[in-house]
């Protein structure tokens, strides 16, 4: 469906059965699948989480949470069921990388999610596919029935006497879902509401019993990891940061597109060298490196690493590597207020500074934006965004807040530009459809 | 009520998945949806009570869940993404055009049911910007006359 992109800074790891077919089960076993999976099942439980330690593998989801380190919090001595979950709820603004591996290498995924398994004991996966991604959802069921056939899951996995069932699970709509605990409420057929932490969910999770909850491409990774060594894979990236990762170009850039690039390579380049640069030649005005909830970074900070310590460096987040660049004609004001409205439709109403203050600075942006702004409301932007930051049960209200914040103290002067009843000086035919807002 | 063979088979498929009924709950309606074409009464009724959980609890969550809806939709739903990076490339433009081609606004649908347009929020498509889905199929790289072409293709089904 969405066309794919090469690059020779490229190396593929996650992406290089990409194209190739490896939906079918046949070709996927002739692309070397499926035997990472049985080399686990040769190997110790902490063997396997010692290995993906080793590798430096950091989640793919937007935290970047060690995940070997993650595995191993699972307690070893619970007599309860253990589950992997594995998070495809992908809906982060600027994100685009799961889609890929769902369509094109979905049996990876399930191998991965055997390989979690393996490694802490659990009986069960199930790969949560958001709802939009209805395509996917049917080449999921199909690629776990093919498993079955095979014997490769179920009662007698590869012949071994163990059992692992992997089963796929639909959602319907909803951005905060991806969040763990949100995610785990919502297959237990529940609103996506989120849970209080601790405990975690490796203790807690699913239905009261210890869960791995991990991004497609975390567990797509896994495979490549067992299979080709941890070292190598380690080797990709940077100290700490190992590995490649799916970065999806978007925004102003001539070719956008999801490149597999090693962790630690240069947002600069990335953007000129591999996206080909800004259309018409343009200047950068922005870039938000991580998707939507990430602070944006100025034309001025993008000569960084894009590795998660590099990126925190620059007083951003890797998140979820959704690159979105803005060209200098872009209006900033305008940015934040469709920022703002995507937080406020997705905010779940559970927490009232998240509720409230998506509200407020959604209101606040429209109002600002079509020229009945007060300069006050400059400094009240900032103070409800950074009143949200660390008041609410799960990170949607800081992902709104930060990239507010960001903007705001970033662009103050393109606020003051849009003061006194003055139509948006980087829009003016599109300002002349905005509401008549009266300033006073 | 009466579902399809194929929704029969995959609820009774689902219900081994999962040691608690309720789980199979969102998958469940929304594909009692698809075949609805909304969640009537009568469908929310039947599925509360297979599940064994209140018409409330059912309400609750369809509730919560941007692609659920109580009321009906047309035959083919437009999802037009509004989110930053179809921003970016113009999916503002799009939108507009979309609502005056139809003569309709944000969730409304033409009188003879057919069509019904919708902003979306990030559908998963950031790199091939702008997007929009009609009913499950991704459209994407979008330009007005794109979407002219694509929409009055389905005009020719409708």
């Amino acid at each position: 469906m969405a066309d794919l992109v090469s690059h020779p800074d490229e190396v593929k790891v996650v992406s290089k059965r990409f194209g190739q077919g490896a939906a079918d089960i046949d070709r996927y076993l002739a692309l070397d699948g499926y035997k990472a999976a049985q080399k686990a099942l040769a190997m110790t439980p902490d063997a396997i989480i010692n290995e993906v330690k080793t590798s430096n593998l950091r989640g793919r989801g937007g935290a970047g949470f060690p995940t070997g380190m993650k595995w191993s919090f699972v307690p070893k001595d619970s007599p309860k069921q253990k589950y992997i979950l594995c998070n495809g709820d992908e809906s982060e603004p600027g994100t685009c990388k799961d889609r890929l591996i769902l369509e094109h290498d979905p049996h990876s995924v399930i191998e991965g999610v055997m390989i979690a398994g393996l490694a802490v004991n659990a009986q069960s996966g199930y790969i949560y596919i958001r709802g939009e991604y209805r395509y996917l959802s049917i080449i999921m069921q199909k690629a776990i029935k093919d498993a079955y056939a095979r014997g490769f899951l179920g009662k007698n996995i590869f012949g071994s006497g163990k059992t692992f069932e992997v089963y796929w699970h639909g959602g319907a709509g909803a951005y905060e879902v991806g969040e763990e605990s949100a995610l785990m409420e919502s297959l237990e057929g529940k609103r996506g509401i989120p849970r209080i932490k601790p405990p975690f969910p490796a203790v807690v999770g699913l239905w009261g019993s210890p869960t791995v909850i991990n991004n497609v491409e975390t567990l797509a990774s896994a495979p490549h990891i067992i299979l080709d060594g941890a070292q190598k894979f380690a080797d990709y990236g940077t100290p700490k940061n190992g590995g490649v990762r799916l970065f999806c170009l978007s925004g102003h850039v001539n070719k956008p597109g999801v490149y597999e690039l090693p962790l630690g390579y240069s947002l600069k380049k990335m953007i000129y060298a591999v996206g080909g640069g800004i259309p018409g030649g343009k200047k950068i005005k922005a870039v938000v490196p991580g998707g939507s909830s990430t602070p944006v970074l100025t034309a001025d900070e993008i000569d960084i690493a894009m590795d998660f310590d590099g990126v925190a460096k620059a007083g951003s987040m890797l998140g979820s590597g959704g690159v979105v660049v803005i060209d200098e004609s872009t209006c900033m004001v305008r940015f934040a207020q469709y920022i703002m409205k995507f937080y406020q439709h997705e905010s779940c109403g559970w927490c009232i500074p998240c509720r409230e203050g998506t509200d407020w600075l959604k209101k606040t942006l429209d109002r600002f934006h079509a020229g009945g702004g007060v300069k006050k409301d400059i400094n009240n932007i900032q103070y409800l965004a950074e009143n949200m930051m660390g008041r609410t049960f799960c990170p949607l209200g800081d992902a709104a807040a930060m990239p507010t914040i960001s903007i705001v103290t970033k662009f103050r002067k393109e606020f003051e530009d849009h003061l006194e009843g003055r139509p948006c000086p980087y829009d003016p035919v599109g300002s002349v459809r905005l509401l008549p807002v009266l300033s006073h | 009520m009466i579902f399809s063979p194929e929704f029969e088979q995959r609820f009774t498929e689902m219900l081994t998945h999962y040691p608690s009924k309720r789980s199979v709950l969102v998958p469940t309606l929304l594909y009692a949806q698809d075949e609805v074409g909304y969640l009537s009464d009568e469908a929310i009724t039947e599925i509360a009570q297979r599940l064994q959980l209140t018409e409330l609890d059912v309400r609750n969550v369809i509730s919560y869940y941007s692609m659920l809806t109580t009321k009906p939709r047309g035959k083919y739903n437009v999802q037009v993404c509004t989110n930053i990076a179809c921003i970016l490339r113009g999916a503002d433009d799009l939108w507009e055009h979309c609502q005056k081609k139809f003569g309709l606004r944000h969730k409304q649908t033409t009188p003879d049911g057919q069509f019904s347009i919708e902003e979306v929020e990030c559908i998963g498509a950031c790199s091939w910007a702008p997007a929009m889905q009609v009913n499950y199929d991704f459209h994407e790289n979008l330009t007005k006359d794109k979407l002219d072409t694509i929409l009055d293709g389905y005009k020719k089904k409708a």
